[in-house]
């Protein structure tokens, strides 16, 4: 495969990085609702018979079950659809890079940039996205370590339960102000 | 809000994730350069609009962003069943009405 | 101080709580947990509206959400002037504020009223007759006299300063209804441990069982069961109680609105509480348990204040301790309205009659009643009320005719039996069914997952229903996948007997009569209305629903239409159902628009997108366009500046010397795979296949019908790999539509498609120094025109971050589009503008980015193109690849349409005057001085003042465009025709030398 923009070594950023609402935080009676910190993330596509190779490079096992996700240091694969995954590096290393190294059929870009992560946290959390997210939201129906693309009031997002009482909410860039200030209204009413 | 079974995601998810993506089985000839008028006439431009049974392209935008089929009855609005991009038109439906 | 009719000891209220309120700016002090109705009544009022249509006064006919008269203002403050409220559902709080509507100039004294005494001139159909004619006064007279004339109460002409939530929830049982049925039916499928959600639309659960005073279950009184029945459901982790709220629509797949009334009932709520919640509940079973409505009595003057409800009088004495008279009468065909008698008789008010339409009836009530002392007429009905601002009297005569007498009373109490409340089972597309015998429409056929129980499924007896709720429940449950629930069905003691009763007009208002016998009372149809909607041909019910307006309000005949359809049937001469029965939509009760928007107003409406650099453009004087849902910097005006002073300049300095332009919100998607090249082949018109990685191809995407859809530079970053633009506004459909025709049509190439818009912010450097400016922050990218020419792209770095450099212009100058992620974007651009700064370089927006393209016959898809342009049409045949064999739109481009002489074409145009600046949109004719209607030939697409031409440009689609170079052609205009020259669309260096300049 052909390798994508790679990270070349040779100089480290003159310009700062200027993160879309960083530090953001709203906290209501039961849930918090904060920007996360950025993230290493590609959306990496391929065919069944690249799963194993693809996986071994990324050091997480590529899930192939619908709504569900896989972490391994730091790593996270979400399964978005059939041949679609989005993987989140919480470690500061780079998935472009494994697999880029991968010669099995597949495509790899870079989105670390296009996404921005929310975390919406506490025992009011599931009804807090259920403001805006049509799913059922129960843990029978959407468990720790669910993952899903939906919709978040006007906006897609990509939700993942990360604790009974956690949620990290994926959206892109320009829509992070919309998201992260529905959920923050949506807190305000959670635990009413 | 309907809910439409995901033939992708194996299970029944909200309208709001779904767009509709007109009627269904209607293949783009492999060499539609050299198609007649009449032909691509009935191609592009043809649609069946049924009262009942409608065979139907909607997509999982929101959700697993797949194209599927599905048949639905135009007459209670409720889907007959779904099933993947590709898959023939299925010969028996369940519980359709005539 | 105990209000008038307030009687001690009844009643639940703790008559300590007082709360002072005032209606019609007197004040008057209530209890904490009454209605507006039941303080009201509590201090004597009964005359609380007039009515729509005669301006007849109206009181209380009713306790619930079922009335049609005691519709109030309830003003908080200038924002807050909510109209239509119903009194009787309205919860007091200290200070609350409520004025009568639809009167002039006071409540007790109303102009209006006039139309009562010229009520011949107001007959059924009266709308449609009279203002017919001349068809002129329609627009100037009728229709803003009747505009003024319709509606109550007035609206608030300030925004809304409440918010409103919202939130879908997911349940296996919902359960609709809190009285004795539904609190059994949420018990059992609660203890299953299901989730079960039970709404109900009072502040206190109970339904009728707050009036039933004979009621007992589990050896309890049967309101006090309620309660303790609620609270332990609310202590259960399974179950979500909600009061105040009303299901008010009952969609596909058991998907339920409510709406909850969170705040309305509260003295000052707080900012951090929303008015109201929707609920969009997702129900595996749903439980119907709404109850019955008791109806009316249909004699003349049945609307007079002080003629109500037997059930409702029962309430406002049992519920709220009050005593809606001092000497009541009673009007009844069925046995509930004795228990009515009975309690206020018992409560010390003086009954003066009961009398009963039927000929011999017997049971228990009928036997206490009389064993209280209460007289009971049998066989007689009430032919009129007396007085009119309140009644005084009831005239009573044999129901076949006969001597008349009138009795003094200071309040009617009546009933004509119970209509099963169907209405969400309605709306669940369910389909009713007549019980000939009951004289009722039941629940039929159902269409979803969804069961009724009790009143309003037509059971009949508490013992009955509270069996048939909790077997419901029950099953309701395990149906929805739950284990078998161990609890213990609740078991009626005693019971109240609601059945049977009568339908249609009383003795004394049947055929041939002419009084004021209302059947609907909130839109004044009265049953002689119903007849002589029937004599003028009314056929069906829908018609003369339609005719009359009977239901039509905003109770939507929740009291009215068995009534109607009774009257209607027996002028037909026809069984009931086959007049049929209208249909019930959603919502039950009228539902605010606030809680339909919910969280969707103001910064939640729609999302506002804004770019990296927006907050650098905001500080240097940016004004915003917006486009879709982004913010775009428009133009930036220097102090004094005013639009076409920026544009003008950053027109000239991109040309002299260089400008700067976030184009960040260009659609971007990776194309990446081994069949990559295939894959553009077969979108774009142009050829791939043989474009080097690190070179640029413009490229344009067809629909199959061969119109442009789309188009933008597409950079191949590698065999397998490249880097498309589209259009701001196409980014979205673009991506849908190679999405569909990769999945479908060609699933076989192996290529995946990423968005990567809002991975990279987008910078173009654009004028003669913009390599100047570039290159000095560039690291690994050899920036010589020999190494990076036009349409080129290269990866590297600059000011140390990733960047894919793209050589490119939609200037005409020597130009580049500098791509960073999204992060470091406004960064980059603060490096670039200080090295902008030595050269003199302008920060330039979108009006400036749409001049400078004109100026070189750029096309803009959607505004030179309208969905109808080819790329011949356009002048972009060179882009369309001769070789190719297929590509989506290649056979709509041979349609014969698509490939006849006379297409319009776009071309330039110059005005014969310079400084004339044609309007976009407008239209092009041939010759200006043929008659109207003129053949229109074409329409000016783009039109500009160019500065840096001196003079006016624009662009248009013009019929035949191509031959008529050099050919003046006209713009009619409203001021007058503007002469125009047809020209080539080039207006700025031609041979585009600049490129390189």
């Amino acid at each position: 495969m052909a390798k994508a923009a790679a990270k070349t070594n040779a100089a480290s950023p003159s310009v700062e990085r200027r993160p879309a609402l960083a530090g953001r935080a709203v906290s209501a009676a039961g849930v918090k609702v904060e920007i996360l910190p950025p993230a290493e993330r590609i959306s990496l596509r391929a065919p069944q018979a690249s799963l194993a190779a693809l996986s071994k490079a990324l050091g997480v096992t590529l899930p192939a079950k619908p709504k569900t996700s896989a972490t391994k240091g730091g790593r996270t694969a979400l399964w978005l659809g059939p041949d679609e995954w989005l993987i989140i590096d919480e470690a500061g290393k780079d998935p472009l890079a494994d697999c880029a190294k991968v010669s099995a059929l597949h495509s790899a870009v870079g989105i670390s940039h296009r996404n921005v992560a929310i975390s919406v946290t506490g025992p009011a959390a599931a009804v807090t996205v259920n403001a805006g997210c049509p799913q059922d939201l129960s843990l029978d129906a959407f468990p720790v370590g669910a993952a899903s693309r939906t919709i978040l009031g006007k906006s897609e997002i990509v939700l993942m339960r990360t604790a009974a009482d956690a949620f990290r909410v994926e959206c892109w860039r320009s829509l992070s102000d919309y998201v992260f200030t529905l959920l923050s209204e949506a807190a305000s009413d959670a635990a009413n | 809000m309907l809910l439409i079974r995901c033939p992708y995601c194996e299970e029944e998810r909200p309208e709001l994730e779904f767009r509709n993506a007109g009627e269904a089985h209607i293949a783009r000839s492999a060499n539609i350069a050299a198609e007649s008028d009449d032909d691509f006439e009935k191609f592009f431009f043809i649609r069946a609009n049924p009262k009942g049974v409608i065979y139907e392209r909607w997509r999982h935008i929101h959700g697993c962003a797949r194209f599927f089929n599905a048949v639905r009855d135009t007459v209670t609005d409720k889907f007959v069943m779904t099933y993947k991009a590709g898959e023939p038109k299925p010969e028996k439906l369940p519980g359709a009405s005539k | 101080m105990n209000a008038a009719f307030r009687i001690p000891g009844a009643g639940r209220l703790s008559q300590a709580k007082t709360a002072s309120f005032s209606f019609d700016d007197k004040s008057y002090t209530g209890i904490e947990g009454d209605t507006l109705a039941s303080a009201l009544l509590a201090n004597g009022v009964h005359l609380v509206g007039r009515s729509f249509k005669y301006h007849r006064p109206r009181g209380f006919l009713s306790a619930g959400a079922e009335e049609p008269n005691a519709l109030v203002q309830i003003v908080r403050d200038d924002a807050r002037k909510t109209p239509n409220v119903r009194a009787t559902v309205q919860e007091l709080y200290d200070g609350l504020t409520a004025n009568s509507q639809n009167r002039w100039p006071s409540l007790a004294f109303d102009v209006g009223a006039v139309n009562d005494i010229a009520s011949p001139l107001f007959s059924a159909g009266f709308y449609y007759k009279t203002f017919m004619w001349p068809k002129s006064a329609w627009k100037n007279l009728y229709e803003p006299k009747i505009r003024a004339a319709a509606g109550l109460g007035v609206s608030p002409d300030k925004p809304d300063p409440d918010h409103y939530a919202a939130r879908y929830a997911h349940c296996e049982v919902l359960v609709l209804g809190g009285g004795a049925a539904g609190i059994a039916a949420a018990l059992a499928a609660a203890e299953t441990g299901a989730r079960v959600i039970l709404a109900d639309e009072q502040a206190e659960f109970g339904g009728s069982l707050r009036f039933e005073s004979g009621a007992k279950i589990d050896g309890e009184n049967g309101y006090s069961w309620a309660q303790a029945a609620v609270a332990k459901l609310k202590a259960m982790d399974n179950v979500r109680v909600l009061s105040r709220t009303t299901a008010f629509g009952y969609y596909a797949q058991n998907f339920v609105g409510l709406v909850e009334r969170v705040s309305d009932h509260l003295k000052s709520p707080g900012r951090e509480l929303a008015r109201e919640r929707l609920w969009q509940v997702r129900a595996r079973r749903v439980v119907i348990a709404t109850g019955a409505i008791e109806r009316h009595m249909v004699f003349a003057n049945n609307d007079r204040p002080g003629v109500m409800l037997a059930s409702a009088a029962r309430t406002y004495l049992n519920h709220f301790g009050v005593a809606v008279g001092r000497n009541v009468g009673v009007y009844t065909a069925n046995d509930s309205a004795y228990a009515a008698a009975i309690d206020l008789k018992k409560a010390g008010v003086n009954v003066a009659a009961i009398v009963d339409l039927r000929d011999n009836p017997s049971g228990p009530v009928i036997d206490e009643a009389r064993a209280l002392g209460i007289e009971i007429n049998f066989g007689r009905a009430v032919v009129s009320a007396g007085g009119k601002l309140r009644v005084s009297s009831m005239t009573v005569q044999p129901k076949n005719g006969g001597g008349e007498r009138t009795i003094p009373v200071d309040a009617i109490l009546m009933s004509a039996g119970w209509t099963p409340s169907v209405h969400l089972f309605s709306q669940s597309r369910g389909k009713v069914a007549f019980n000939d015998e009951t004289k009722r429409f039941v629940p039929g056929t159902y269409a979803q997952d969804c069961v009724s129980v009790g009143a309003c499924n037509g059971t009949d007896g508490l013992s009955a229903t509270v069996d048939e709720a909790y077997a419901a429940g029950a099953k309701a449950a395990k149906d929805a996948g739950a284990k078998t629930g161990k609890g213990i069905k609740p078991k009626v003691d005693a019971s109240e007997s609601w059945s049977r009763g009568m339908l249609g007009a009383a003795p004394g208002a049947g055929p041939g009569t002419t009084v004021k016998a209302f059947v609907d009372f909130q839109n004044d149809v009265t049953a002689k209305d119903i007849r002589q909607a029937v004599h003028e041909g009314m056929r069906s019910i829908e018609h003369v629903k339609r005719f009359t307006t009977n239901g039509m309000a905003t109770d939507q005949g929740k009291t009215s239409n068995m009534h109607g359809l009774a009257i209607a049937a027996e002028e037909l001469g026809k069984p009931i159902p086959q007049v049929g029965l209208t249909t019930f939509r959603a919502p039950y009760t009228p539902v605010t628009f606030g809680s339909i928007v919910g969280h969707a107003r103001g910064a939640l409406f729609d999302p506002t997108r804004r770019t990296a650099t927006h907050g650098w453009a905001a500080s240097h004087g940016a004004v915003f366009e917006d486009v879709g849902q982004w913010k775009r910097a428009w133009y930036f005006p220097k102090a004094g500046e005013d639009m076409h002073a920026a544009v003008d300049r950053e027109c000239v300095t991109v040309r002299k010397t260089a400008g700067l332009f976030d184009a960040s919100t260009l659609g971007k998607i990776e194309v990446v795979g081994p069949d990559a090249a295939k894959f553009m082949e077969l979108l774009y018109t142009n050829p791939w296949e043989k474009l080097e990685p690190g070179r640029c191809r413009y490229g344009i995407m067809l629909r199959e019908d061969g119109f442009i859809y789309d188009d933008g530079v597409v950079g191949r970053l590698a065999p397998d790999r490249f880097h498309v633009t589209t259009t701001t506004g196409g980014a979205p459909r673009v991506m849908h539509h190679m999405e569909d025709y990769l999945q479908t049509e060609f699933p076989h190439l192996n290529v995946w498609l990423t968005s990567i818009t809002e991975q990279w912010a987008v910078i173009a450097v654009q004028g003669p120094k913009s390599r100047d400016i570039i290159a000095p922050l560039v690291e690994g990218i050899d920036m010589s025109d020999e190494a990076l020419p036009h349409m080129s792209v290269r990866e590297g770095r600059i000011c140390g971050v990733p960047t894919r450099l793209f050589r490119m212009s939609f200037t005409g100058e020597r130009g580049f589009e500098v791509n960073v992620p999204a992060d470091y974007g406004e960064a980059v651009w603060e490096a670039l503008w200080a090295e902008g700064q030595k050269h003199g370089a302008a920060a330039y927006g979108t009006e400036t980015m749409h001049v400078l393209r004109a100026e070189k016959g750029y096309i803009i898809v959607g505004q030179d193109t309208d969905g109808t342009v080819t790329p011949n049409d356009a002048g972009l045949d060179w882009a369309v690849g001769k070789k190719k064999t297929d590509f989506v739109g290649i056979r709509g481009l041979a349609r014969p349409d698509l490939v006849a002489k006379g297409r319009k074409q776009l071309v330039g145009l110059k005005t014969k005057d310079p400084k004339v600046v044609l309007e976009e949109g407008a239209q092009i004719v041939a010759d200006p001085k043929q008659a109207i209607p003129m053949k229109m030939i074409g329409h000016v697409t783009s039109s500009y003042w160019s500065e840096n031409c001196g003079r006016s440009i624009a662009l248009a689609l013009v019929a035949g465009g191509r031959d008529r170079m050099g050919e003046t052609l006209y713009v009619p205009m409203p001021n007058g025709t503007i002469e125009v020259e047809v020209t080539g669309m080039v207006f700025v260096d031609e041979k585009g030398e600049r490129l390189n300049g």
